[in-house]
């Protein structure tokens, strides 16, 4: 029944049946627990139970706390030991128009209506202050959705005491601010309304019967794009658009039709329609988004239509390529691992429902949206999917396929090696480690959300939590960046550990799967020993927290010479290293600098 | 549409908003004698009859609904059968 959930949805039919597809949700395994308080303006209970369905689907169990009705301000403003005690991780304001209650009036002048503006802005800095200080947690803000009704026609947005006027200005001040407040993440719900009619969106007498401030059609979409920003936020997002290529990302069949015959360019609707659809599949790479090919093809071909004159793509703007006549789910399976990626992360888009069938069967994991024949609308449904929502471009985002190029670049330097580290001591490497440095808190806390398996514990942190680690004197923090002759992967590594009497209890260690097997453990283990032989310590504690996707840590502490403590049934295990004995350094293939 | 298929899809409607599969209802259900039906689950129920039947309740209409034969009558105004 969960397809129901899949864009684009009937959204009466997900509020008709949200009871049963929250007990069919509810059954899965491997959720990521989270906590998230709504502070509502208006009645939130079905902005609650939409949340949450789209939550569990993309993996996520909320627990939530609700605020008594329309008293967002209070909650944040005043002592408030029930929201202390819930200790949230998220708080979502759920605020719209109908709170915004002091709005120009006709006889304002420019300055009272700027005066206004200031207010209005000043009153949601200081509920973020509020929450910042108490809860330290991430906030999400909605823009504000433009009424309905204007006073002045097409003047509302043009005179001072237009109220569409001072919502856009008002939009563009929150914005302003969600660009300079890190725990701050704004969540256009205005853009969100005009996506769908503002005639939908609002429904006066919903307003008047149950103080509903957005229509019942209107609640699903909100839950939806809700549930797509915070999984973005904790990184439970697709990374990568695997794309058929026939009739996807070119009219025609390239093995019967040849280069010549397929449709791609300006001189038809229909290759005017392939080509829009590559310009904005290089746009989404522009952006970090991973591209791979998946097709039914000889290579030959494959690589013949991606030369055509008017293909905006060209074979390097691909991480990794597959064209063969393999069943495509086996194809995807290796263009995963090819990368380094999860299942989870990928998007696949292919025009045949056959392929889509099969690998939907076969890869649960991987989305397979159903985007229908029509090219033209394939960039419109994979938007609205929100499954590649972004919480704001980091320049790892940027430089991402530079690194997946350098490392395909690595591999073929690897295999003119017969010993693997001999390959290694090639590659030069250079390791910095070092405590966390306040420019890099960020992509740390995104590094604990978003790597799921090279990481022991899978503890996640927010950007707050992170921030007391590096302030806290009895924690060990250590991040690491590994560069080698190929280019720099950017900061790849962090642990955290905390000063318990003589011991040192390792909480989290995580790695970038960019740079498996490259000795950079190692690095980190040597680091890790120095500064608790620094600090006098006599042993090292550890545990192994198993997961459904950290199989490939789960002996890694053995590796390291520590010993075996205790195992559960649960896959768990807990370990012991003493300093005084055998603990030796690890590294050799890299150069550290502290 | 007879009385009959009104409480048939009424009947469908709260079997599906209030997740209970095997609910059987009359002209005489009540909401407290309903495992589930509280204030907030009728409003998804009203939202799920607005959209079955095609059509929208006034305000003033919703106020003495007193059970599903209530319901079932104002259906029936609303679309002139």
């Amino acid at each position: 029944m969960k397809h129901l959930l899949d864009t684009p949805f009937d959204a009466h039919l997900i509020l008709r049946k949200k009871k049963a597809l929250r007990r069919e949700l509810l059954g899965q395994g491997g959720l990521l627990d989270k906590r998230i308080a709504i502070l509502g303006g208006s009645t939130t209970a079905d902005v609650l139970d939409m949340l949450e369905l789209f939550l569990l689907k993309g993996g996520i169990r909320p627990v939530f706390h609700e605020s008594e009705y329309g008293r967002f301000a209070e909650d944040a403003l005043y002592e408030n030991p029930e929201l202390d005690a819930f200790r949230p991780d998220v708080v979502y304001l759920h605020t719209s128009y109908a709170n915004l209650t002091r709005l120009p009036a006709a006889a304002d002048t420019p300055e009272d209506a700027d005066r206004l503006l200031a207010a209005e802005l000043a009153r949601f800095a200081e509920i973020w202050d509020a929450l910042e200080r108490r809860h330290g947690c991430l906030i999400v803000q909605n823009t504000f959705e433009p009424p309905l009704l204007r006073l002045l026609g097409s003047q509302d947005m043009v005179d001072h005491r237009g109220r569409t006027n001072f919502v856009t200005r008002l939009n563009l001040g929150l914005a302003e601010a969600a660009g300079k407040r890190k725990d701050l993440l704004l969540h256009d719900l205005n853009y969100l309304a005009a996506r769908l009619g503002l005639e939908r969106w609002h429904d006066p007498a919903f307003w008047h019967a149950y103080k509903y401030a957005l229509s019942a059609e209107a609640l699903p979409h909100l839950g939806h794009s809700l549930a797509s920003l915070l999984l973005a936020a904790f990184g439970l997002t697709r990374k990568c658009l695997v794309l058929d290529l026939d009739n996807t990302l070119w009219g025609g069949v390239i093995g019967d039709d040849g280069v010549e015959g397929i449709k791609l360019g300006q001189e038809t609707a229909q290759g005017e329609a392939y080509q829009a659809f590559q310009a904005w599949v290089r746009t989404m790479r522009e952006r970090g988004v991973l591209l791979a090919v998946c097709s039914k093809n000889d290579e030959e071909n494959a690589l013949a239509g991606l030369a055509h004159p008017d293909s905006l793509l060209s074979p390097a703007d691909f991480a990794a390529l597959a064209a063969n006549w393999e069943p495509k789910h086996e194809n995807i399976r290796s263009l995963a691992k090819a990368m380094n990626i999860g299942l989870d992360s990928l998007l696949f888009v292919d025009d045949n429902p056959a392929e889509r069938e099969i690998v939907s069967a076969q890869l649960p994991e991987v989305a397979v949206p159903d985007l229908g024949q029509d090219v033209s609308e394939y960039p419109r449904l994979i938007d609205a999917s929100g499954l590649f929502e972004s919480v704001g471009l980091s320049t790892d985002d940027l430089k991402r396929s530079r690194f997946y190029a350098e490392n395909s670049r690595r591999t073929e330097h690897e295999a003119r090696f017969a010993d693997y580290g001999a390959y290694l001591d090639s590659l030069e490497m250079t390791a910095e480690i070092g405590p966390f440095q306040p420019v890099h808190l960020e992509r740390i806390a995104q590094l604990t959300n978003k790597t799921n398996q090279f990481n022991l514990t899978a503890r996640r942190y927010s950007l707050a939590e992170i921030r007391a680690v590096a302030e806290n004197p009895h924690m060990l923090h250590l991040s690491g960046r590994l560069t080698d002759k190929f280019g720099d992967n950017g900061l790849v590594s962090v642990l955290i550990a905390e000063v318990q009497g003589q011991s040192l209890d390792i909480l989290l260690w995580l790695m970038s799967c960019r740079v498996l097997k490259r000795g950079m453990e190692d690095a980190m283990f040597d680091a890790v020993l120095a500064q608790a032989r620094a600090r006098g310590l006599s042993e090292i504690r550890a545990e192994y927290l198993k997961t459904p996707k950290n199989a490939m840590v789960a002996e890694h502490y053995a590796r390291l010479g520590f010993t075996l403590v205790g195992r559960a049934e649960n896959g768990d295990s807990r370990w012991q290293l003493t300093l005084s004995e055998a603990a030796q350094p690890k590294n050799t293939h890299i150069r550290t600098l502290p | 549409m007879t009385q009959a298929e009104i409480i048939e899809r009424i009947q469908s409607i709260l079997r599906d908003v209030l997740d209970l599969d095997d609910l059987a209802v009359s002209r005489a259900t009540t909401a407290p004698t309903v495992d589930g039906w509280d204030s907030l689950a009728h409003i998804n129920i009203i939202v799920a009859m607005e959209k079955d039947f095609g059509v929208r309740f006034a305000l003033g209409e919703l106020e003495d609904l007193k059970n599903v034969g209530d319901m079932v009558d104002l259906v029936l105004r609303k679309t002139g059968g």
